[in-house]
């Protein structure tokens, strides 16, 4: 049995619910026959992929969902192995060059080329160009990217890419100009409830209007988190109504016990206890910015309006060491920490924070 | 062999040439190509605005000798262009490809393909002209001078080992080949290989040569551009001729602008535009008495991912504090939340808060921009190595309105 998140995807450029303008367009550059690489950027669960996929069917028909995975080896200069995995159909290829991490260069430089020049033998194909799809393409490095650059440009004939990332900030200047920039934007609550309401509606769901609205407000303008919660909510409870708890992911409830707990005391004894629950969230796999911005966002309701701008700050401050330090339950810690002074110096009427 | 000095000549036969095959040409494939590619100056006198170099270079094409040359200037100024306009008025284009080596960052180009394919390519003897009377004909219209040439593009992007490699081989073969680096930052090419060139800087396009471009271009596709929309691709592109070329193009398309566009497309392209003004409130009236045809200030800048005015105010609202005390963090943090969501990038975010915080703004103190900046510089930082984007820009926010609040 399939998720609803997959069973409920709309297949085709038609069926798109939500920003109407923007199908609009891409149905117009599928059927003008000339074809711009693009640039899909836009936060997680918008739709980008839905609308990528749409966009090929539109282009090449359903023959572009038939599609097949296949493992390539690539060597790299100092001969390395690489195992490459690639999703393929007759008329495009979706690659995730930040699988093989330092080494995307190679892949993106070897594969590429390797599909630029061949020409589509299919006659049959609507397209004469093929289209690759290249995933968290902000995770590309300087290398990579710069390689895709001339790329682009010389074999353009035969090929299109088609760039999904999260944000622009992370992708050179000179792909971004060499790209049609499309922005994704995350639908908004009332469409969220919308698609909950049809989704329910198709799968035979008592309707319950408060709680899908619940959903959408819950599920922070990410479609794909509501749909799960909304299957979640269904599959738990035999009959819903306006009251029925939403159940957050464990995940989620930790972290907020962790923000009640740093709270409530605050002494080297807790940031023990603290740490055992942030060491259990990380050997399940939760990356350490999620676990931070979360803890955060979890603690701000329950500050003084006075500490919050300090508070955002060392959060971010630590994030960013998150990012370039090595080891995250250093910083993890060292937030808590930081946390507790701000909070007892705030509370005791006194700065004792001394170190800045 | 007096006109082979005939420079002028020799340009006006092969201009007649290459304008009478491009006619041939079919349209589909013109229509394809992109607008970049198919406005590269075809020859030195149609590069734009780099009136010095291009004065240089013609005065070697008369002398059919070439140093070894250094081009280097921001993106988008004609760098490449000029390079292959140079090799083309010079040979032509039956030799172009036996006697010219183009190698850029997309090629693999570690040491040991300096080793193999470039001393390959240096040693090889060079080819001759097409003999017979045709090849007389041909040598009439391109000097075809006894050396060939290796364009290294994007050099700034070798290694270090690789460049150094370079230096004895360009002294070795320097008879028959002549190289030409083409980078952005000079500062990365090692000394030994800039002292072997003759350099040239290109500089940043001025406005009014841009301007002529893109209007030029605009006429031979047949776009019409609404007023004021030169002015916004200047700004948004920042000196840069091919990314506003490539607004351009796309803007043509998604509008539908091109003469192209089949009767059924213009019309699903018509309300297309009607609904892209959504978010643009002040050019609202202005592309609907358009009739759709035309290339709007709003279709610009959302290719070009500049965030409404009306957007980044929202958020200047909720920053400026209202009293004496700071502005309260629920407002602010709303705002960033919305901007995240509506897909923003952060870097856009920071540089239009920028522009709006520290340039345009007259109220804010001195001290106080003085302070803010520190924010941004901290912010951009960050950004480059990856932080989360809500959490920072949230904190450059926050402590903005901080920083404005003292300053009352």
């Amino acid at each position: 049995m399939a998720l609803l998140v997959d069973k409920h995807r709309p297949r085709t450029l038609e069926t798109l619910t939500y920003h109407p303008e923007l199908s609009e367009r891409l149905q117009a550059l599928a059927n003008s026959g000339d074809f711009p690489h693009l640039l899909i950027y836009g936060p997680s669960g918008a739709g980008k992929k839905t609308r990528i996929t749409a966009t090929l069917r539109a282009l090449y028909g359903p023959g572009v969902e038939k599609i097949k995975i296949d493992s390539r080896v690539f060597q790299t200069t100092s001969n390395r192995k690489l195992e490459f995995n690639i999703v393929s159909s007759n008329y495009h290829l979706e690659i995730t060059p930040s699988d093989v991490g330092n080494y995307d260069r190679v892949v993106v430089q070897d594969l590429l080329k390797e599909v630029a020049q061949t020409q589509q033998v299919d006659l049959s194909a609507k397209q004469r160009f093929k289209v690759v799809v290249i995933n968290e393409a902000d995770h590309l490095t300087r290398d990579a990217q710069a390689a895709l650059r001339r790329t682009m440009e010389k074999y353009s004939p035969n090929l299109r890419l088609i760039l999904l990332a999260n944000s622009t900030s992370n992708i050179i200047a000179p792909i971004r100009s060499r790209c049609l920039l499309v922005r994704v934007a995350a639908p908004t609550e009332d469409e969220i409830a919308d698609v909950l309401a049809r989704v329910g509606k198709d799968e035979r769901y008592l309707s319950c209007e408060p709680l899908e609205r619940r959903i959408a407000r819950d599920s922070k303008r990410n479609l794909r988190r509501a749909l799960l919660m909304f299957e979640a909510v269904h599959a738990q409870n035999e009959h819903v109504s306006e009251k029925t708890p939403i159940p957050p992911p464990d995940w989620e409830a930790l972290i907020e016990v962790i923000a009640k707990d740093i709270i409530e005391e605050r002494s080297p004894a807790r940031i023990l206890q603290v740490r055992a629950k942030l060491y259990d969230l990380l050997t399940h796999c939760i990356p350490a910015t999620t676990i931070l911005k979360t803890l955060t966002f979890k603690l701000m309701p329950k500050l003084d309006d006075s500490l919050k701008a300090d508070v955002v700050k060392w959060s971010a401050f630590y994030e960013h060491r998150i990012r370039t330090g090595s080891k995250v339950i250093f910083h993890l810690e060292a937030f808590v920490a930081k946390f507790m002074r701000i909070y007892e110096g705030h509370l005791l009427g006194m700065d004792i924070d001394f170190d800045d | 062999m007096a006109s082979f000095f005939d420079i002028r000549a020799r340009q006006a036969a092969a201009a007649a040439k290459t304008t009478s095959s491009k006619d041939t040409s079919p349209a589909q494939d013109n229509r394809l190509q992109p607008w970049v590619e198919k406005y590269r100056p075809k020859s030195l006198d149609d590069v734009t605005a780099q009136d010095h170099t291009v004065t240089v270079l013609r005065r070697t094409l008369q002398s059919a000798n070439l140093p070894h040359m250094l081009f280097y200037g921001p993106p988008g100024t004609g760098k490449t262009s000029t390079v292959l306009a140079l090799a083309k008025q010079l040979y032509g284009p039956e030799l172009m490809k036996t006697r010219v080596l183009e190698l850029n960052a997309s090629d693999e180009r570690g040491i040991s393909i300096v080793r193999e394919k470039v001393k390959d390519f240096a040693r090889m003897q060079l080819s001759n002209p097409p003999s017979g009377p045709a090849g007389e004909e041909y040598k009439k219209k391109y000097p075809c001078p006894p050396y060939k040439i290796i364009v290294l593009d994007e050099a700034d992007s070798m290694t270090q080992d690789a460049q150094s490699a370079l230096r004895r081989t360009m002294e070795t073969y320097s008879k028959i080949t002549r190289f030409c680096l083409v980078c952005n930052y000079v500062t990365r090419i090692i000394d030994p290989l800039a002292s072997r060139c003759s350099k040239f800087r290109f500089k940043s396009l001025d406005e009014g040569n841009a301007a002529k471009r893109i209007e030029d271009i605009a006429k031979l596709e047949g776009v019409k551009l609404e007023d004021g929309v030169v002015d916004t691709l200047l700004r948004c592109s920042e000196g840069d001729l091919r990314k506003a070329i490539t607004f351009l193009q796309s803007a043509a398309r998604l509008v539908g602008a091109m003469q192209s566009g089949t009767a059924e497309n213009k019309k699903r392209k018509r309300k297309t535009v009607a609904d892209d003004d959504d978010d643009a409130m002040d050019i609202d009236s202005a592309s609907a008495s358009a009739d759709s045809k035309s290339v709007t200030v709003s279709a610009i800048e959302e290719i070009a991912g500049v965030i409404p005015d009306n957007t980044i105010d929202r958020l200047l609202t909720a920053i400026t504090p209202k009293s004496k005390s700071a502005a309260p963090y629920g407002p602010i943090a709303q705002a960033v939340e919305d901007l995240v969501a509506e897909g923003w990038s952060a870097s856009q975010i920071v540089n239009q808060l920028y522009d709006k915080i520290v340039i345009l703004n007259e109220v804010v103190g001195d001290a106080a921009k003085n302070r803010i900046v520190l924010c941004f510089s901290e912010t951009d930082k960050r950004l480059v190595d990856g932080s989360d984007e809500h959490l920072t820009i949230l904190d450059l926010c926050l402590q903005i309105a901080g920083i404005l609040s003292h300053d009352r």
